[in-house]
């Protein structure tokens, strides 16, 4: 018997199972958190506005998000006349599948990774770089002014807070030494760099906020002036499959940056009588509570003040934070390959 | 065995997108091949071990450079017909440079001796991966090394993006522009700020 099974399933057979089956325990994960989201985001700004939010579906509403995906997977997939058809049915997927690639060198806990890869965040910094495409190619292919417009505005914004976001990673980089994540979450061990880079902190989650296109930076889908941006044209599934996206690059920026700045798995105070993967959930979810508290706190920016905004402030101050943190490391003798 | 496969795999892709560029006849199109191309270019840098250049090949081209491409392609307004026209008044000199580009090709592959300092080079012994991680091999090689090298060439690309500033900008007078120090510099007297009170409104 054991022999029939060993002919049946070499070992190159074998790991690749186990490596599909590893992606599936993170996939699903994620989905589910995602759903539950959206429902907080529309709880927690319900209840901001003094509304009650989704409570109907379901005790407390709890089944919500599973209705909206349901109702979203029975519409009709609209083609408009005039699309690039390839390129309009492929964008979607490609921000879907950017947003869930990620996911393969974050670190859950210590040792809790897919790919504990060198370049970890090379990595995450290339594949998220990717997920302008997306917007671009739904807003080319859909032939239609308002997604065009959207799209331009979008890849504009993307590509602008990309660099300050790298150079905020240097900072970290120079601090932790490496660029594999789960060396950067060890290297704060003594202490979380929220800490010595809190300015840092501020403007990654404002890069953040940028990147993901949330609010107040949510220029591309400015439903006042652009109907919805550049998915506009988009029904049922593949305007699903861009909803994903979003709220997942969202719980990547979160997980990015409780990795980089809050200690990914580590307990704060010593309180280790949780274990590790619980503790990044809580920074998460953190994190996401502040990007559902900004959209709810403050108005959206005009597009010229959003790029100034990028490259006059944070560009520069980045910038500058590298330099400090380079002389600051260098004059301590902690500089990587120094000590 | 599989790394041959995968090796072919990506290497067949890299030739048929490259291909693609120059066939595809909608200049989008063209671009999305050429992304394609890079992507498998980078999956190359993987088989050899060198992660680091991967990372870099996408952050860098398809995060950046394809990005440009594809916005400035994207608003062209290409006409067909007018290019297919042009196509047999343009081939005698479009040809004539190929054949010259690739003359110097195989001139290049086949009749090329390096001086012994460039061969001694070649030679040179690279630090071994599995004690060096290619980022840290490569930014000794980089920052320590031939930093200054380096810094020259920075400093070219700095002369050149500054002519490049200088020649396309312009200040146009009579645009109302949005100072934000004067914004921020009002006084406090002409806003009035009330507490209002959780339920209540105004």
């Amino acid at each position: 018997m054991l022999d029939l099974v060993a002919a049946l399933f070499p070992p190159v057979l074998w790991t690749l199972i186990v490596i599909v089956g590893k992606i599936i325990a993170i996939f699903l994960p994620v989905l589910v958190v995602m759903a539950y989201l959206v429902y907080a985001e529309r709880k927690v700004i319900g209840s901001m506005h003094l509304r009650k939010g989704p409570n109907v579906v379901g005790p407390l509403g709890l089944l919500q998000p599973f209705a909206d995906g349901i109702k979203l997977f029975f519409k009709e997939t609209v083609l408009p006349t005039n699309a690039n058809r390839a390129i309009y049915l492929f964008a979607p997927m490609i921000t879907f599948i950017v947003s869930l690639v990620v996911w393969a060198v974050i670190p859950f806990g210590d040792g809790l990774v897919l790919a504990d890869i060198n370049v970890g965040i090379l990595y995450v910094f290339a594949v998220s770089s990717l997920g302008v495409y997306g917007v671009v190619m739904a807003g080319w292919a859909s032939n239609s002014r308002y997604a065009f417009l959207g799209a331009l505005r979008s890849a504009a914004q993307m590509v602008s807070y990309e660099v300050s976001i790298g150079l905020i990673l240097v900072s970290v980089l120079l601090t932790a030494g490496s660029l594999n994540m789960s060396a950067i979450v060890r290297a704060q061990e003594g202490m979380w760099f929220v800490l010595p880079h809190l300015p840092l902190f501020v403007l990654f989650i404002a890069s953040g906020l940028a990147e993901t296109n949330r609010s107040p930076f949510d220029l591309p889908e400015c439903e006042s002036e652009l109907v919805a941006g550049y998915n506009v044209e988009y029904s049922a599934m593949p305007f699903a499959l861009f909803y994903l996206g979003e709220y997942i690059n969202m719980l990547v920026v979160g997980a990015m940056t409780s990795i980089l700045f809050l200690g990914g798995w580590l307990a704060p105070f010593g309180w280790t009588f949780l274990p590790g993967p619980v503790w990044f959930f809580a920074k998460v979810c953190l994190v996401m509570f502040i990007f559902i508290w900004v959209r709810a706190t403050f108005p959206r920016y005009r597009y010229d003040q959003l790029m100034r905004l990028g490259w006059k402030v944070f560009l520069p101050f980045s910038l500058i934070w590298v330099v400090l943190t380079a002389g600051t490391l260098l004059a301590l003798g902690r500089l990587p390959g120094q000590g | 065995m599989s790394t041959a496969l995968i090796f072919y795999l990506f290497a067949g892709l890299t030739v048929a997108s490259g291909a693609m560029v120059v066939s595809a006849r909608n200049p989008v199109h063209s671009v999305l091949w050429l992304i394609l191309c890079f992507f498998n270019t980078a999956g190359l840098f993987l088989l050899l071990g060198a992660e680091f250049l991967a990372m870099v090949l996408v952050i860098v081209y398809v995060g950046a450079v394809a990005v440009l491409f594809l916005f400035v392609v994207m608003m062209l307004d290409v006409n067909r017909a007018e290019l297919r026209a042009g196509f047999l008044h343009y081939l005698p000199l479009g040809g004539l440079v190929g054949a010259v580009l690739l003359g110097e090709l195989v001139t290049v592959a086949f009749a090329w001796n390096p001086t012994e300092s460039t061969a001694a080079l070649t030679r040179a012994p690279f630090p071994d991966p599995l004690q060096v991680t290619n980022t840290q091999a490569l930014g000794r090689l980089i920052y320590t090394d031939y930093i200054f090298l380096f810094q020259t060439a920075g400093l070219i690309l700095l002369v050149a993006m500054i002519g490049a500033i200088l020649l396309t900008h312009r200040r146009r007078t009579g645009v109302r522009r949005q100072t934000i120090a004067d914004q921020v510099d009002r006084s406090p007297r002409s806003v009035e700020l009330r507490k209002v009170q959780s339920g209540r409104g105004l």
